[in-house]
């Protein structure tokens, strides 16, 4: 039952020569949480874009679930169960929270290529989308559009949308950046609901609760794995505190 | 939605009216052209507009469906409907290929594409002489009679318009509102997400492209039967520029917008014609004013106009808050 | 032979046209992110004046330098009283630049009648070099040593000009330019300057091969961008290798199958779009 949901094998990307993820090898269980830790330009946002697809790698392969899909685009990529968020907050800002929502869960049916139906009476999809905003406490706000809604309001839609797709692997970058206390501490419940069928890869600065949360930590610098393990492992290594005390 | 659908009515009523109140063969035929403009520019709309992809080579879909059916029906011995099913598959065919090609690039790439594209078919219908007829054109096409009605008659040519038009008017705001059309106007702001969430961006960009080259053709078809005659002026850039001043003036994104610019540089063109040579000139002119001063186009500004001349008033009346004008949209008005 | 040496002229003279116009088109689009579709009629608009500078008795030369200024000034005009409110908007302005082209093609057949009118060739350059048997008209041959001297000066003005740097530095990261100091304003109105002016001078160099006639502008325009989608947007060595690509295709087509020119023009582009869309030199796609 211990399988490899992400398996990624000698991965590099360059930038114009310079390296901004260099050699890395990782693997992430089933049900597991794991936090990538590291400066900024550790390459962590990067190798989150690898993942998805957003970008190519220079070379190394990336397989998700038992298969490669080093080739495959972004779009087949979520068809196969990944979903993220985003650190910059990328909504479509003019529409409600609802039609966010429904926007992603209709990413994943066939009835997106229908060019006659009237998507406003797709019932099931609008209840459905309500349900998820409830889930993240957003229900009230269903018919706001996004552009009257806060920073955390956004963040959690974030992860709404994402929810939605109902995956089997979940990229969370910085969910709880930009938030106040005590949403995050919403948020951080919210994510701790998560069923354990869903994996969570997570970038977060936040340690506190990142720490509370991860069940094993690989901690990244200059686009290399410095030091990968359990969290007292990781927080034991000497490597850790020289990454983060800049030693 | 209801009073919405109460304006369509009334609206349609209008059409249906016009050639018993105007009367006039000329007005007649001027409405005609309007409407076949008013086709035009709507399906250009779905690039532009929906899918935030400004094309300046749209000319080439009316114009090759033209040709196609002129050349077909009244050169190479094919019947009408043949001629017409042939010259839309082909031009749809067509926009494939266009599309394929102009979608390898995006925003100013695009549009630089699409432009190469029209002028090299501008040019082909120019220099093949022994094909198009060169700068004098084809001609030798008559208006077809269907179930026996004349269309040669202005009023008959008119409702036959007017049917295509509500057809293709019809199709296009149910795609506005369909998932699809709902996919596309997610790639048009957020194509990264769109993609993130599981949509193919490039297919559902190709396909609106398609889309819009189908309904280009279908004008085409109407424009080769109302002018019974076809020349390369019809694939040239200005003709392209055109449509989009259509739909950039009424409204790219709205399904009214792209209409009332049709009737708009229609009937500027008809009016300074009479008056003066300088036709090319007032379009440039029209062209920079509308993009300098009114980048929205005419009907979301005059409807923001008009929805905050009745907000005051409902303000005024019921004095209630000020804040009535900021009013979230409602659902149903969720893709205006 | 014979006829593909003299082909072959003719698509290398159309080639050092072609090159003069896109070099201008490119360098704007490169550090603007402007499509300037009034390249065409600034083309059009020089050629027209310098013929007029000519027909009053100044010379060829004055009416190229006539041709480049005139429309350099107008360049600079449409770029600080139009262009620049609609900065960031990359499709507002592409959508002027067309309407500006309509009334300049317009304001022409306006002011010089809609009959074409011939460029006679600068005294000097008349008649014909022999060589081998070979028949070069020595205007063509001139057309084409400008074109190469004026890729080599581009080049120079790029790599080793402190006005280079500063446009190298724009083209790269414009923020990052604004950040070193560098008065990107005056860097935009200079360069969009220099292009307009390429324009009107080729068009005026254009007019004893093309002569000047209503529609040059939608004629070069579309071969124009042919060249820069072929060579890179951006990348002057686009320019240049596409310029030339297209003078050939497009002689070679027009005297071997006249009635197809247009179609062979599709070819390299579709090659291109479908190979590599960055295009030949260019660093990214637009």
């Amino acid at each position: 039952m211990n399988t490899a949901v992400l398996e990624i094998a000698g991965l590099n990307r360059f930038f114009g020569g310079l390296p901004a993820v260099q050699n890395v090898t990782l693997k992430v269980e089933a049900g597991e949480r794991r936090l990538l830790l590291g400066p900024n330009g550790a390459g962590k946002t990067t190798l989150f874009n690898l993942i998805a697809g957003d970008l190519k790698p220079s070379s190394g392969t990336i397989s998700l679930f038992g298969r490669d899909v080093t080739k495959l685009r972004t779009d087949q990529r979520t068809q196969c169960g990944v979903a993220r968020t985003y650190q910059i907050i990328t909504l479509f800002a003019k529409q409600t929270l609802a039609h966010n929502v429904v926007l992603s869960l209709l990413g994943l049916r066939k009835r997106r290529w229908n060019p006659f139906a009237d998507l406003g009476a797709e019932t099931a999809l609008w209840e459905r989308a309500r349900e998820v905003l409830a889930l993240v406490g957003l229900g009230h706000a269903a018919d706001r559009p996004v552009l009257e809604t806060s920073y955390g309001e956004r963040r959690r839609l974030e992860i709404a949308m994402a929810l939605a797709q109902d995956p089997k692997i979940l990229l969370l970058d910085e969910p709880l950046a930009g938030l106040s206390a005590d949403e995050r501490f919403e948020v951080q419940r919210l994510l701790e609901r998560i069923p354990r069928d869903v994996t969570i890869v997570m970038i977060e600065h936040d340690m506190d609760v990142a720490l509370a949360f991860a069940d094993r930590i690989t901690v990244l610098q200059r686009g290399q794995i410095v030091v990968e393990g359990t969290r007292a492992e990781v927080v034991a290594d000497p490597k850790t505190r020289e990454v983060y005390l800049g030693h | 939605m209801k009073p919405s659908l109460l304006w369509v009515a009334a609206f349609g009523a209008v059409l249906i009216l016009l050639p018993q109140v105007i009367g006039s063969a000329y007005y007649v035929n001027l409405c005609s052209q309007i409407l076949i403009a008013a086709i035009l520019a709507s399906s250009l709309n779905i690039l532009v507009g929906f899918g935030g992809l400004t094309s300046l080579g749209h000319a080439a879909y009316a114009g090759t469906a033209a040709y196609f059916t002129v050349y077909l029906s009244a050169h190479a011995g094919f019947g009408y409907l043949a001629g017409a099913v042939m010259a839309v598959a082909g031009t749809t065919a067509m926009a494939l290929l266009f599309g394929l090609l102009a979608l390898r690039a995006s925003g100013l790439g695009f549009l630089m594409i699409t432009l190469a594209l029209g002028q090299i078919l501008w040019g082909i219908a120019y220099r093949w002489v022994s094909l198009t007829g060169g700068d004098n054109g084809l001609g030798g096409f008559t208006r077809p009679q269907p179930f026996g009605i004349d269309l040669a008659d202005p009023a008959a040519f008119y409702y036959f318009a007017l049917v295509v038009f509500g057809l293709a008017l019809f199709a296009i705001h149910r795609f506005m509102h369909s998932p699809f059309g709902q996919s596309l106007q997610g790639t048009r702001d957020q194509p990264r997400r769109m993609s993130a969430l599981g949509y193919n961006v490039r297919s559902i960009q190709l396909l609106s492209f398609v889309y819009a080259g189908f309904w280009g053709a279908v004008a085409g078809l109407l424009y080769a039967y109302y002018h019974q005659f076809v020349s390369p002026h019809v694939l040239h850039l200005t003709t392209s520029a055109e449509t989009l001043l259509m739909v950039i003036a009424g409204g790219a994104g709205t399904l009214f917008g792209p209409v009332v610019g049709a009737a708009l540089v229609v009937i500027l063109k008809n009016v300074a014609s009479a008056y003066i040579a300088r036709w090319m000139m007032l379009l440039g002119a029209v062209f920079v004013a509308i993009v300098l001063f009114m980048p929205d186009g005419l009907v979301p500004g005059v409807s923001r106009l008009f929805r905050r001349f009745r907000n005051t008033r409902r303000t005024a009346m019921k004095n209630t808050e000020p804040d009535a004008a900021a009013l979230p949209p409602t659902l149903g008005k969720r893709s205006a | 032979m014979h006829f593909y040496v003299m082909q072959g002229l003719n698509g290398l003279a159309l080639g050092a046209l072609l090159f003069i116009l896109s070099a201008g088109f490119s360098l704007i689009f490169g550090l603007m992110r402007v499509a300037n579709l009034s390249h065409g009629a600034y083309f059009m608009l020089g050629a027209y004046v310098g013929l007029t500078c000519i027909d009053r008795g100044y010379g060829f030369w004055a009416g190229v330098l006539a041709g480049g200024a005139t429309v350099a000034l107008l360049g600079g005009l449409v770029e600080r009283l139009i262009l620049r409110r609609l900065a960031g908007r990359p499709l507002q302005q592409v959508l002027v630049t067309l309407g500006i082209a309509f009334i300049i093609a317009d304001a022409c057949i306006w002011l010089w009648t809609g009959d074409p009118r011939p460029v006679p060739v600068p005294s000097g350059f008349e008649g014909v070099f022999r060589f081998q048997g070979f028949v070069f008209p020595k205007y063509r041959l001139f057309v084409v040593a400008v074109a190469c001297a004026l890729g080599l000066a581009l080049w120079l003005l790029m790599e080793r000009t402190r006005l280079g740097a500063m446009i190298r530095a724009g083209v790269d990261d414009m923020d990052m330019a604004r950040a070193m100091g560098i008065r990107t304003s005056v860097l935009f109105t200079v360069v969009f300057c220099l292009g307009a002016a390429l324009a009107g001078a080729g068009g005026v160099l254009a007019g004893p091969i093309l002569s000047v006639y209503p529609g040059l502008d939608s004629d070069m325009l579309p071969l124009a961008l042919v060249v820069v989608i072929l060579g890179g947007v951006g990348s002057l060595g686009g320019a240049f290798l596409g310029s030339f690509i297209i003078g050939f295709i497009y002689s070679y087509g027009q005297a071997l199958l006249p009635d197809l020119a247009y179609v062979i023009l599709f070819l390299p582009m579709v090659l291109v779009l479908t190979l590599r869309p960055r295009g030949l030199m260019g660093r990214r796609t637009v």
